[in-house]
């Protein structure tokens, strides 16, 4: 070895770095060994002189979701350092919060999580019915509507997570099966709300309006042709060598670390930790149901994987065991200070329309006082810290947002890893610009 | 359970807990920041409360008020199952508005303390790395604070016509001090 490719040596290899990088071999941990010449090819390039580049990666990158940005130090293909920039979607979500009713709130807590929107819909709703103190007021009817809902979105949104990221890694057909599926799931949600993407469709002490007439028969018809075309994907990628290269042992993180970056949902139940606020905190009428929480080992790609398309099973069971248990009843809390007058009682009384008149102005005069309320979002914890200050405007509306606390442990995946591997790790985390960056 | 995560703050660290409360099932301490790091590691190190996750952390602006602002930290304790809400008081003054850093109890304190520096314009004393997140920066000021108008604009790239800076966004600026990180 001359002496200026000495001086190129590569620095000391950080220990979070070793745990998934041999420089012996120049492979991740868990990959297979090479065949002989192509060993003998990769001692022969290890000996090439390298320089290090900086490069930027997105945020109009494709793979980036247009909305991240990631410069990575690279000594040939091999990630050095990253530093993950985020921002680029920030539309001032709680600023606008402050300046607006409490009803007024749901059109934007829709475009946190754009993927699904009726997740958010319910978590908000139920924060402010916590600070409201009527949570155990609200219709049981319309608790059964939003778990419905709710585990619509989820799948919504695992399977966009899931068939996105393989479509970036080449197996376009996968998308097309997830769109489609996808589009069943729109259908019902679209029954529901008359949106198919930004529903707005919780209110604050209920739902808007009830299911339709046929939404129940729909529905079961509906969740096994998703579920066929959730067989098909797998069959189509879970036995394939290009597929599992580039999951199996990529984008490790050990359950310590997902613990201490405050990561939340699949992705910190691919740990193996079974953290779910479904299970943990049960909320609304959660624990009537018979469901498992979904875990894998290894804290990799495949892991997150497995952990999706399980999760998917469970909220299609959860959702058949509501349709049965779904008793009759009202769909809103029956309370003039929040729930907005019958539409008859508007048009046709004085006082309806008063009442109409004073909470579309005025807004929910929630009393003051601040709290914390959780839900299980399809990223992971999507909590919403609310602050009244007696007004019928939020003094404070703050998301917890999943995404965000994943992306910040997206740097410590990558470094170590091949450039090729950020675009399959970054969409395992599934992360949703709309709320990351608020 | 989670009136016991009171109870011991209370009984191990009665010097560093301004005031606790509950409210709508929720638990509050108020701590003094001299002390906060004390109580934060006291948190997640004790086996009996075990706060292994730090969910959140925001800032809260109670402008007008004296201190101003409330740093507050959402914790959770995986093992146990149980939540506690933390605040700590900072004044609006330059040399007050800071806490410690608590990077070295959570990685995720990294960038929840970058947004709340960003947005709130608190310093986290001792952090790595406080930068700004969500906000450009080349920014003035720090968004999130109730006397940052809402309609205030700052935008990179000026079309030709428009004026230099609106009205408010010249008070804004002339009030700022705080740019950059010393």
């Amino acid at each position: 070895m001359t002496a200026a490719t000495e001086l190129r040596q590569p620095p000391t290899v950080a220990s979070d770095l070793a745990q998934t990088y041999d420089p012996a071999t120049g492979r991740q941990a868990g990959e297979s060994p090479l065949s002989p010449s192509m060993q003998q090819f990769a001692e022969e390039a290890a000996q090439l002189p390298t320089e290090e580049v900086i490069v930027n990666m997105g945020p109009s990158h494709p793979a980036m979701h247009g909305t991240v940005r990631v410069v990575l130090r690279i000594d040939g293909e091999l990630i050095k350092d990253a530093d993950v920039q985020v921002g680029y979607l920030h539309r001032g979500f709680e600023k606008e919060c402050e300046g607006s009713t409490w009803s007024q709130i749901f059109p934007y807590v829709d475009r946190l999580n754009y993927v699904s929107p009726m997740l958010n819909n319910v978590g908000f709703a139920m924060a402010v019915e916590k600070l409201l103190g009527i949570t155990d007021q609200v219709p049981e009817r319309a608790e059964y509507i939003r778990v419905i809902a709710g585990e619509l979105a989820r799948i919504s949104d695992h399977l966009t997570c899931i068939t996105a990221s393989l479509a970036e890694l080449g197996g376009l057909t996968t998308f097309f099966y997830g769109n489609r599926a996808r589009e069943h799931v729109w259908e019902l949600l679209e029954d529901l709300s008359g949106a198919r993407l930004t529903h707005s469709y919780a209110r604050i002490g209920g739902v808007a309006w009830d299911l339709t007439e046929d939404f129940a028969d729909k529905t079961r018809v509906k969740l096994e042709k998703i579920r066929g075309y959730i067989t098909d994907i797998r069959t189509l990628v879970e036995r394939n060598r290009i597929f599992l290269d580039r999951m199996e042992g990529v984008g490790v993180i050990s359950a310590a670390d997902a613990i201490s970056y405050g990561i939340t949902g699949p992705c910190l139940r691919a740990c193996d930790v079974a953290y779910d606020v479904r299970r943990d905190q049960p909320y609304s009428v959660y624990d009537h149901f018979d469901f498992d929480v979904a875990v894998s080992e290894g804290g990799d790609n495949l892991a997150r994987y497995l952990v999706r398309i399980e999760e998917m099973a469970q909220s299609m069971s959860i959702i058949e065991q509501a349709l049965v248990q779904i008793p009759p009843g009202p769909v809103i809390i029956d309370d003039p200070i929040v729930a907005l007058p019958a539409k008859r009682e508007v048009y046709n009384s004085i006082e309806g329309m008063i009442a109409h008149f004073k909470l579309i102005m005025d807004g929910i005069k929630v009393p003051p006082g601040e709290a914390y309320s959780y839900t299980e979002g399809g990223n992971g914890e999507l909590g919403f810290y609310v602050v009244s200050d007696g007004s019928g405007r939020p003094y404070k509306c703050r998301c917890r947002p999943p995404s965000f606390y994943t992306t910040s442990a997206l740097r410590q995946m990558i470094v170590g890893a091949n450039i090729a591997d950020v675009v399959p790790i970054f969409g395992s985390i599934n992360m949703i610009g709309g709320e990351c960056d608020r | 359970m989670a009136q016991s995560v009171l109870r011991i703050l209370q009984e191990r660290v009665p010097h560093a807990i301004v005031e606790t409360g509950s409210y709508v099932g929720d638990d509050m301490a108020l701590v003094e920041r001299d002390h906060l790091i004390e109580v934060l590691t006291l948190l997640k190190e004790d086996p009996s409360l075990d706060f292994s996750m730090l969910t959140d952390l925001t800032v809260v602006d109670w402008l007008g008020q004296d201190p101003r602002f409330e740093v507050v930290y959402q914790l959770y304790s995986i093992h146990h199952k149980h939540r506690v809400r933390i605040k700590a008081s900072v004044g609006e003054a330059e040399d007050q508005c800071w806490v410690p850093t608590a990077t070295g109890l959570w990685m995720a304190a990294a960038w929840a303390e970058r947004e709340a520096w960003d947005l709130y314009g608190v310093r986290f004393r001792g952090h790595p790395d406080l930068r700004r997140i969500l906000m450009y920066e080349e920014f003035v000021g720090h968004p999130l604070r109730k006397d940052y108008p809402q309609n205030a604009r700052q935008p990179l790239i000026r079309r030709p016509d428009a004026p230099a800076t609106d009205d408010q966004t010249t008070r804004l600026l002339a009030n700022s001090h705080d740019r950059r990180v010393e």
